[in-house]
């Protein structure tokens, strides 16, 4: 049992923490949000491809660091501190995992090495209306003509969808789920890009006979993308760590500077009380983060128990918190101007994304019993 | 980063279970299923029973009778001991006055006492807690004045749990008026032998008899007793706190009360016909007390590999305490919903869902002691509030 991060890790993750204060700070999330384009740099992806960030969890035969999901985690904690808007989770967690899983080695040379470098950004396709949070179920389907791929359907909240270079969709094929890649520039390929809730965008995307690049033949397709939503929620729980530490902290720094009836309101126990509570909340997010990460990469009962524990502390533990910091702003907290708010927004996404707490609670006792 | 225990500590797990397996009595395996209660002779006999195989005191130096154990063995012992439903062993002697005894204590206390906590031939309690001085508990009163050879002990003591079945209380006593409240007080070893001390029980809420109130009317107790310095008790009372919290966040009794509530639901039959278990809105609520659990149990690994590197456990582990302490309530709200009517009697009938939940809702009621003792949680957040979030005094 250690829980100790190497040094290459602490390293890893000091320089992330250090960019994000310095170069990639609220204001700018903020500004970008407000702004058309993107809601994102290319410039700052290309920055963290030079860095090595976005080749972290991917084998070095491939041009990969050779790191672990665990360093993956890290990169995303120290983002979520800052609510860093670039895809990370989107681009190297969802699409380059589903397609290093599902990709052969040309594939992978030409869509995740130049992705790694910083050059491309990816986004998987998988959320359709009607199947909730189940992604092994599509309405969207593929065909073959003259060996050409074709994708007709329709894919909702596609995160990085309204920007990727090259998407990773699900379909059917017959009655069996398929894997495939769709080119940014493809034809007859409708994206509408979406403002979400959080300030982040994505888009929702209509196929209509669309040409595929390319299929990803390597293995089973839905448990590909089971594991693809395994990863999103341990990411989704790593970067919730970030984002739930920031409003801890803000909150307890607001308690010792805001004064009322003569006071810092910060000496008022039942004030501080709440705060010893948000507290616990997010250690026992680490705990489960730190887990669910570990155990991204194993198969069987303890992955499922271990990301739906995380989960279930993002959504339930985790929104005491975002709940409890925007209360003890008071009124500034209800305003935009005030930053608690968009890590608020940011947490809601995070424990929205590849299953709530209903859908986890669920899919654990069902495997429990 | 490594989540699993070694090898080494897998082998040492399957010898304390397989050493449970053998060393309890039947009789008491029998109760241990049923999640029985076990009175203090019981106890008493298991506390023995380790004693003979060197395990009773796992915490304790080996110079000093302990087994030698490291952090994570100690760890694996009490989640094991708390797993396998045996008796829970009176906490006064082998954790709280012994240690102190073995810190604080000279040679001729430690010879006189600590071979007679080990082999269980005496038993302690704890003289805490008054009537006027709880949570504030440096606001004590019980004095005990200086006579030369002797002090003279009055006042009253409250909640010395099995003080009825104890031959020896450990005390906080006031020495002094003078100065902080904190700075007047000794910590005293009395016979409850001796003349003046009277002990009265009273019933928990959960129909136990463990708590008493003991009073002492001029009972004269030896100097060689004080331990540690004269108006330094507080001290020693403070060196009891940090101490060994992954053993207070009661990660094992959780697991086991969790398989209790799994069992009930797959017993107790609901209007369909069908049991409990396999209604979602049932076993969704254990998964989610399972899912805490999990967190919690992860929280309390990520302490004991501090402790096992040599750290002294922070002011963060208080929140184990704080998160045991309600799973542990919340863990018995749930079999007494999932029982129903049959939560509504001390003992069931014979044959409505034998024997499991015999002993539930006496712990369902008893439990509500979790959050108070040992530092009523409000104490622990006061404590994390003014350390950790460094918040302003009030």
């Amino acid at each position: 049992m250690d829980f100790d991060l190497s040094e290459d890790q602490q390293m890893l993750a000091k320089t992330v923490r250090d960019y994000a204060r310095k170069e990639s700070t609220v204001e700018r999330f903020r500004k970008l949000r407000d702004t058309d384009g993107l809601g994102y740099t290319k410039e700052a992806w290309a920055q963290m491809g030079e860095l090595g960030w976005l080749s972290v969890p991917f084998p070095e035969d491939i041009g990969g660091f050779g790191g672990s999901f665990l360093d993956c985690g890290l990169v995303l904690e120290e983002l979520g501190k800052t609510l860093v808007p670039e895809p990370y989770l989107a681009s190297v967690v969802l699409a380059g995992r589903t397609l290093l899983r599902a990709g052969d080695a040309d594939q992978h040379a030409k869509y995740l090495t130049p992705m790694m470098e910083g050059q491309t950004t990816l986004a998987l396709a998988y959320a359709e209306r009607g199947h909730r949070f189940d992604p092994t179920q599509a309405d969207t389907k593929a065909t073959e003509s003259g060996g050409t791929w074709s994708l007709t359907g329709e894919k909702i909240f596609v995160l990085n969808g309204h920007a990727a270079d090259h998407l990773v969709v699900s379909a059917m094929v017959g009655d069996e789920l398929g894997l495939f890649v769709v080119d940014g520039d493809a034809d007859q390929m409708k994206r509408e890009t979406l403002r979400l809730i959080d300030g982040h965008r994505g888009a929702r995307i209509r196929f209509e006979s669309t040409p595929a690049a390319a299929r990803l033949s390597g293995g089973d397709a839905a448990a590909i993308i089971e594991r693809a939503m395994d990863d999103g929620a341990a990411a989704a729980a790593a970067e919730g760590l970030g984002v739930l530490q920031t409003m801890l902290w803000t909150t307890v720094e607001y308690l010792k500077t805001r004064e009322q009836f003569g006071s810092k309101i910060g000496s008022f126990q039942a004030l501080q009380h709440r705060a010893v509570e948000m507290f616990v909340e997010v250690e026992l997010m680490r705990s489960v983060t730190t887990e669910a990460i570990v155990r991204a990469d194993e198969d069987g009962p303890e992955r499922i128990a271990a990301i739906a524990a995380a989960k279930h502390q993002l959504g339930v533990g985790g929104a005491f918190v975002s709940r409890q910091a925007i209360q003890l702003h008071g009124g500034i907290g209800v305003t935009d101007e005030a930053d608690i708010g968009l890590y608020f927004k940011r947490h809601h996404a995070l424990m929205t994304l590849f299953g709530d707490v209903e859908h986890h609670v669920r899919r654990y006792a069902a495997g429990a019993a | 980063m490594d989540l699993t225990f070694t090898e080494r500590d897998e082998a040492f797990r399957k010898e304390v279970r397989e050493f449970v397996d053998s060393a309890m009595p039947a009789a008491m395996k029998e109760k241990a299923a049923a999640y029985s209660h076990f009175s203090m002779p019981e106890v008493m006999e298991w506390h023995k029973i380790l004693a003979e195989k060197g395990w009773v005191a796992p915490h304790w130096p080996e110079e000093v009778g302990g087994p030698g154990f490291d952090a994570t063995q100690r760890f694996i012992f009490s989640e094991e001991m708390e797993l396998s439903g045996a008796p829970p062993l009176s906490p006064f002697g082998l954790v709280m006055v012994g240690p102190l005894i073995i810190r604080f204590g000279n040679d001729a206390q430690k010879a006189r006492f600590l071979p007679k906590i080990l082999s269980g031939e005496e038993v302690w309690c704890q003289g805490y807690s008054e009537p006027g001085a709880g949570s504030d508990l440096a606001s004590l009163r019980c004095s005990a004045e200086d006579k030369g050879d002797h002090f003279l002990v009055n006042g009253q003591k409250t909640w010395t749990t099995y003080a009825q079945y104890a031959d020896w209380i450990f005390c906080l006593v006031r020495t002094s008026t003078e100065g902080k409240k904190q700075s007047g007080i000794s910590f005293l070893l009395i016979d409850m032998k001796t003349e003046g001390v009277e002990v009265k029980p009273m019933q928990t809420l959960g129909h136990t008899p463990a708590f008493c109130d003991t009073f002492f009317e001029n009972v004269k107790v030896p100097k060689e007793n004080l331990l540690g310095p004269l108006d330094g008790g507080w001290n020693l009372a403070k060196a009891l706190l940090g101490h060994e919290r992954t053993l207070v966040a009661a990660v094992g009794q959780c697991r086991r009360n969790l398989r209790l509530a799994r069992t009930i639901a797959e017993k107790t039959v609901g209007a369909d016909g069908k049991p409990l278990i396999e209604d979602p809105r049932w076993s969704d609520r254990i998964a989610r007390l399972e899912l805490r659990l999990r967190a919690h149990q992860m929280t309390n690994y990520r302490a004991l590999a501090e402790q096992q590197k040599g750290k002294h456990p922070g002011p963060e582990s208080s929140i184990l305490k704080l998160v045991g302490s309600e799973l542990v309530q919340q863990i018995d709200e749930l079999c007494m919903e999932l029982m129903g009517h049959d939560s509504l009697s001390w003992f069931n009938e014979e044959g409505v869902v034998p024997p499991f939940e015999h002993w539930v809702p006496s712990m369902f009621c008893y439990d509500r002691a979790t959050t108070i003792y040992a530092g009523s949680n409000e104490i622990q957040k006061n404590i994390i509030a003014k350390l950790i979030l460094g918040l302003p005094k009030n």
